[in-house]
């Protein structure tokens, strides 16, 4: 496979912000590359460099093989630009924003209104079709939104937080339209604040923060490289924390202990040792501390993420945490 | 058979040079007239304001300020040209409001991530202004006619006035450009491009005669080029140049104010579309 996206080395500061600090990256062709970092941290940037919206500082560029700085309309008919900056014509009915698009393309009346009417029919909006987008609801205007970004039949398709502000359905129901543009051979560059999402449509995900690419790979290896399952372990009382930490680190040497005193939790690292686990869990009972709770924890996309961009609530005292996780509803394995 | 969704490699086939640009500018354009009817400010701006200028003026201050015209002349020929002046300024306005709305809702970045000519945005926004400025000189006219306002030089003359107006109206259009996409956001811009305008139309000859100014802001008002406009369709609209002067006297310093702020803010703009 070629890759139909080159990024090189590229800088772009705002004044003393630096949004993108040397970001390189490459996506081959008829894949989707899941940007992945959290506000700020220069996903939108890039987008905006390699759709011509916005020049780098340096570095270089290829989208398609053409240049985004000296062959920026070579490069603007190739791609399709749909998300949180890019938009649709409030004032304008779902019929005529598509419309307008295509004649801009260069189509003539009548295929524009043609290639309009299957959009909006593939999309769900034929019957919205003459209301102006302004009436329509959330998930139809990023339906519509995307519709005219897919007007000029894109190679390559640029998601900015495509789902950002969607409830579930509409989110599914847009991933489902993702995926079957994908099986058709565009190529997709994903920008998401949501895990899940660069989990459920990325081949690739590369994880950007502060402007730079901190981990790439595939979702399995970026869960790898994070570690395995770990045991969450709740106490009553925090002063049971310092004894148990003792125990955790004479039964398992080596091993990573994650201490939260504002949760009085203990998290280690046990990978796929349950009988690991299971002692843990018993001694700890014997010595006479009382367990509040516990329970394996699968890593996920987020604790990478919390891992890798550091930003987590839990105490970042040790140089490597292992994540803990806030949130409660991925940490539904339990041990037994 | 390719599916609604299959991508496709072909570059598509637009076409070129200045045919490109006046056809991306003539779809722009089209785009921003069906903006008209669908934005109620922008009719009510564009069609109340004059209209209850006209009555206001000519029924209220039209005693007092008539006065001190000459007796030949009544108040509703010297209030037209110079609220049609007014009138246009004022409507330039919109062209910030309408950019800056564009740039905020991210309507600029999806046109500029298509592969049309750079300066179609700015041209199309500026022809569907001067369409606009057109509407609203010719529903000046007509207000004008129900009180007493004539084209005493002909029709002809009457076309040249409305050309003149809206020649200056839509060159003011390109610094209300600039002033769009300087700020950015639409509220920021309905004040950055409105009140500068107040003193601009106000110490002119719009609403009385300059000769009624102490003596120095009379220096300005004579200078300002709302003056000059209004003196210009005053003379269009009577037929006659105003004493002392002749056609290319009066003509000659408008053109060059048209020329001369299209011919800076134009490619201004149009470079800072680039940029924005």
């Amino acid at each position: 496979m070629t890759a139909i996206i080159q990024v090189d080395d590229l800088h772009k500061s705002f004044g003393d912000t630096h949004a993108l600090d040397g970001v390189s990256l490459s996506v081959d062709e008829g894949t989707v590359l899941g940007l992945l970092g959290p506000n700020g941290a220069g996903k939108t940037t890039a987008v905006r460099v390699l759709t011509t919206l916005l020049k780098a500082d340096s570095g270089t560029a290829t989208v398609g093989g053409f240049d985004v700085a000296t062959q920026a309309n070579q490069v603007r008919s190739i791609i399709g630009l749909t998300g949180q900056y890019a938009a649709v014509d409030e004032k304008l009915t779902g019929a005529e924003n598509l419309r307008m698009v295509g004649q801009l393309l260069g189509m003539d009346k009548a295929h524009a209104g043609r290639r309009a009417a299957e959009l909006l029919q593939r999309f769900e909006l034929a019957d919205a079709a003459d209301r102006q987008v302004g009436t329509y609801s959330g998930g139809m205007r990023r339906r519509v939104d995307l519709a005219v970004s897919l007007v000029g039949r894109p190679r390559i398709l640029f998601l900015d937080e495509p789902t950002t502000g969607l409830d579930p359905a509409s989110r599914l129901e847009l991933w489902a339209i993702a995926r079957e543009l994908v099986a058709d051979g565009t190529t997709v560059l994903l920008t998401t604040q949501y895990l899940e999402e660069a989990d459920e449509l990325a081949d690739r995900i590369v994880v950007i923060d502060h402007g730079r690419v901190i981990e790439e790979g595939t979702a399995d290896e970026l869960k790898d490289r994070t570690g395995g399952r770990s045991l969450e372990i709740e106490f009553t009382s925090r002063d049971d924390l310092e004894p148990a930490s003792r125990i955790l680190a004479g039964l398992a040497p080596g091993t990573q202990v994650q201490r939260d005193d504002a949760q009085n939790t203990l998290s280690l690292g046990v990978d796929q040792d349950t009988a690991l686990a299971a002692r843990v869990i018993a001694s700890l009972s014997d010595s006479g501390l009382s367990i509040e709770d516990f329970h394996m924890a699968r890593p996920s996309l987020d604790d990478v993420f919390l891992a890798l961009t550091g930003h987590s609530t839990a105490d970042a005292s040790d140089d490597e945490p292992v994540p803990t996780g806030n949130d409660p509803a991925l940490r539904e394995a339990p041990l037994a | 058979m390719t599916d609604v969704l299959t991508p496709d490699s072909a570059v598509h086939t637009r076409p070129h040079g200045l045919r490109a640009i006046a056809h991306d500018s003539r779809i722009i354009a089209w785009r921003n007239l069906i903006h008209l009817p669908r934005t109620p400010e922008l009719v009510i701006f564009t069609l109340i304001q004059p209209v209850m200028f006209v009555l206001l003026f000519n029924y209220v201050f039209g005693g007092a300020i008539g006065a001190a015209l000459p007796p030949s002349v009544s108040y509703a020929q010297f209030l037209i040209p110079g609220i049609m002046v007014q009138t246009l300024v004022f409507g330039s306005s919109a062209t910030a409001v309408g950019l800056a709305d564009d740039l905020q809702k991210g309507i600029i970045d999806r046109f500029r991530s298509l592969p049309i000519s750079r300066s179609a945005v700015l041209n199309g926004r500026i022809i569907a202004d001067a369409i606009r400025l057109t509407v609203v000189a010719v529903v000046l006219i007509v207000i004008g006619y129900l009180v007493g306002f004539r084209f005493e030089g002909g029709a002809g003359m009457g076309l040249l006035m409305i050309l003149v107006a809206v020649s200056f109206g839509t060159a003011m259009c390109w610094i209300m450009a600039n002033i769009g996409m300087a700020v950015k956001d639409a509220e920021t811009a309905q004040t950055a491009g409105f009140v500068w305008l107040f003193p601009l139309t106000f110490v002119s000859s719009v609403f009385t005669p300059v000769a009624t100014m102490p003596g120095w802001l009379q220096v300005i008002a004579r200078n300002n080029p709302v003056t000059l406009v209004a003196n210009l369709l005053r003379a269009l609209s009577l037929g006659e140049v105003l004493p002392g002067t002749t056609w290319a006297s009066m003509t000659t310093p408008v053109v060059l104010w048209v020329v001369g702020i299209t011919a800076v803010a134009a490619p201004f703009a149009v470079s800072r579309y680039r940029k924005v």
